[in-house]
């Protein structure tokens, strides 16, 4: 096989992986879209925060260190100890639940029946608070996070690709595991959605509220819910990326990039969520391998937004979503 | 009339128990409108209760009132005995108070099976961990509650459309699996708004015939809202008869035909 295509399949599989990460971002937007028609502005923002504390429990930070160091002229920053992964996973987990239900006893709450505008200006709002209290709480500093997920070029992949095709694969063995959890994630979603009353329930708010409440079900509960799984999908996706690219607050601008996946998949679709990602992964490493070179590179940044927008002109309900049609 | 709040036997046999649900002197306002103005009944346990009038009468509002999703100003709703506060819809459905739509609330996506499954909620207990790691209870549950559901989608005679989306149903299929999801939560009373409404003649006979035997193989107190005066006519017990958002008429069919009031109504003779 020429060398050329070979390389493009790598740089194919490479997307493929980090499509994965999009996916999981996009993941965590749809689910809330879908239960309250709520555009989620701090998805990303909740990946950032469930990985800074995750470190923090980890390393045994002090929470505030440095709020209590200016107030009271004290030189604390840890407690001595570490966690072991599981451990702080669990810990994470229980914060981003107390997360969803502050989030739904203190905004949801008071913007019911409200445009869906102002429940998106909510969730900036969120986006930024979380922000700066991440910051405060675990401090700004690029921190490193290592959960115990195998990292680096994976050997076998590399020999056993040399041997049969005379060229080498590279890829991270961080890739692969970030692939095989997410569609453990993505498969346990469904099957919870499927076969639990409270799966069928999230699925029955989405599709109508008000029958929704009369067969007995509590929006509220279902709302905190939503938001616990939307930080759980957070948290796994602030693992991967953390472990990639060390934690730090640019992580809530991957975000950003999980917008083209929505316009690509649909904003209410799963299955969209996880293909559009992959699309938008394999795209833009293609795009750069293939066009790059022509137009001076860097086509990473912009090669998402600019697909989403043409997808804005010929489909856009994406690929997956609800065709909206308008009674006349 | 009635005026004890004892039992009484229909005319075709059926003992009807005491007092299930008294609406006392209930009154709901939107803003300056009046929907409900002061108007008091009762509904008696196995009974099938109507409730008709005109358009805009407020019959609607009364179930929703029955239901929680509106709130009265004034009155009060007892329920088997007890002054019920206040309560959100989900609530309601935990007391046993199953009800379906006048335009029909179906979860469209979702297949008949889902939907009556829904209908269920009230009477699964699995906790949300127990779900999320599907053991123990929730794994039991799903089972158990399954064959409940197939037992009413047999009773619906809705086997062949299991698995169909209840979006892609036609309209009186539709109405039948809401009728199944209210079933399911195995209510003691079921509300049912305009249970037949844009049905032909064998769809209203076939509904028809459902509610009858609801009523008679479950024991389920019903209240109906319907506009068709022969069906009315010929399932209810006990007719309510709203006009203006106030009582005009109470009693059974035959009372409330020779009410000269409700056929004022009907018939559209000037309010003065």
């Amino acid at each position: 096989m020429p060398d050329q295509l070979l390389f493009a399949m790598e740089v194919t599989l490479n997307g493929l992986m980090t499509g994965v990460l999009y996916s999981l971002v996009a993941l965590g937007f749809v689910l809330i879209f879908k239960a309250s028609g709520i555009f989620n502005y701090s998805q990303g923002v909740l990946a950032l925060f469930a990985a800074l504390t995750l470190v923090g429990f980890q390393e045994g930070q002090v929470p505030f260190a440095h709020l209590i160091n200016a107030i009271f002229g004290t030189e604390i920053h840890h407690f001595g100890w570490h966690l072991p992964a599981i451990l702080a996973i669990l810990l994470t987990l229980a914060v981003m639940v107390l997360l969803a239900i502050l989030v739904e006893k203190y905004i949801l709450q008071h913007l019911v029946n409200q445009e869906p505008i102002i429940l998106f200006m909510a969730t900036i709002g969120l986006a930024y608070f979380l922000e700066g209290f991440g910051d405060i709480m675990w401090g700004a500093d690029i921190k490193t996070l290592d959960v115990g997920l195998p990292q680096g070029i994976s050997e076998t992949i590399d020999e056993t690709t040399y041997e049969w095709f005379g060229y080498g694969f590279f890829i991270d063995r961080l890739d692969i595991v970030a692939t095989v959890i997410a569609a453990i994630l993505v498969i346990s979603l469904t099957l919870f959605s499927q076969y639990t009353k409270h799966g069928r329930a999230l699925r029955a708010v989405a599709d109508d509220h008000q029958a929704a409440l009369s067969v007995g079900i509590s929006l509220r509960f279902i709302w905190v819910l939503v938001w616990s799984i939307a930080g759980f999908v957070a948290l796994v996706a602030g693992i991967m990326w953390g472990t990639k690219s060390g934690v730090q607050f640019s992580l809530s601008l991957i975000a950003l990039k999980a917008l083209p996946v929505l316009m690509l998949g649909g904003f209410t679709s799963i299955p969209g969520a996880i293909v559009g990602g992959l699309i938008i992964g394999v795209g833009e490493k293609l795009f750069e391998f293939l066009i790059g070179p022509m137009v001076g590179g860097a086509t990473e940044n912009w090669f998402a937004y600019v697909l989403a927008l043409v997808f804005l002109v010929f489909r856009p309900q994406g690929l997956f979503g609800e065709k909206i049609i308008e009674r006349v | 009339m009635l005026d004890s709040g004892e039992g009484y036997i229909t005319p075709d046999g059926r003992q009807i128990g005491g007092v299930m649900m008294e609406m006392k002197n209930i009154t709901l306002r939107f803003g300056g409108v009046v929907a409900i103005k002061d108007i008091s009944f009762d509904i008696r346990e196995g009974e099938i209760r109507a409730i008709i009038g005109p358009n805009g009468a407020g019959k609607s509002s009364m179930l929703n009132v029955i239901n929680g999703f509106y709130h009265p100003q004034e009155g009060e709703v007892w329920f088997r005995g007890e002054k019920r506060p206040a309560m959100r819809p989900y609530e309601v459905a935990e007391l046993g108070i199953a009800r379906t739509f006048q335009n029909i609330a179906l979860f469209k996506g979702m297949s008949t099976l889902d939907n009556i499954m829904t209908g269920r909620m009230t009477l699964m207990r699995a906790n949300i961990l127990e779900q999320a790691l599907w053991w123990g209870r929730a794994q039991r549950e799903e089972t158990e509650h399954r064959e409940k559901v197939e037992k009413i989608i047999d009773f619906l005679e809705i086997q062949h459309i299991r698995k169909t989306p209840v979006g892609r149903l036609p309209y009186g299929l539709q109405k039948r699996v809401e009728l199944g999801r209210a079933l399911a939560a195995e209510p003691k009373l079921l509300l049912l708004d305009e249970p037949m409404a844009g049905m032909n003649v064998e769809e209203k006979e076939d509904m028809c015939r459902f509610v009858l035997d609801v009523n008679d193989e479950f024991g389920t107190t019903i209240a109906l809202i319907e506009h068709d005066m022969g069906v009315v006519m010929d399932i209810a017990d006990r007719v309510v008869v709203m006009d203006y958002g106030k009582k005009i008429g109470d009693g059974t069919p035959d009372e409330v035909r020779n009410n000269p009031e409700v056929i004022d109504a009907y018939l559209g003779v000037s309010h003065d």
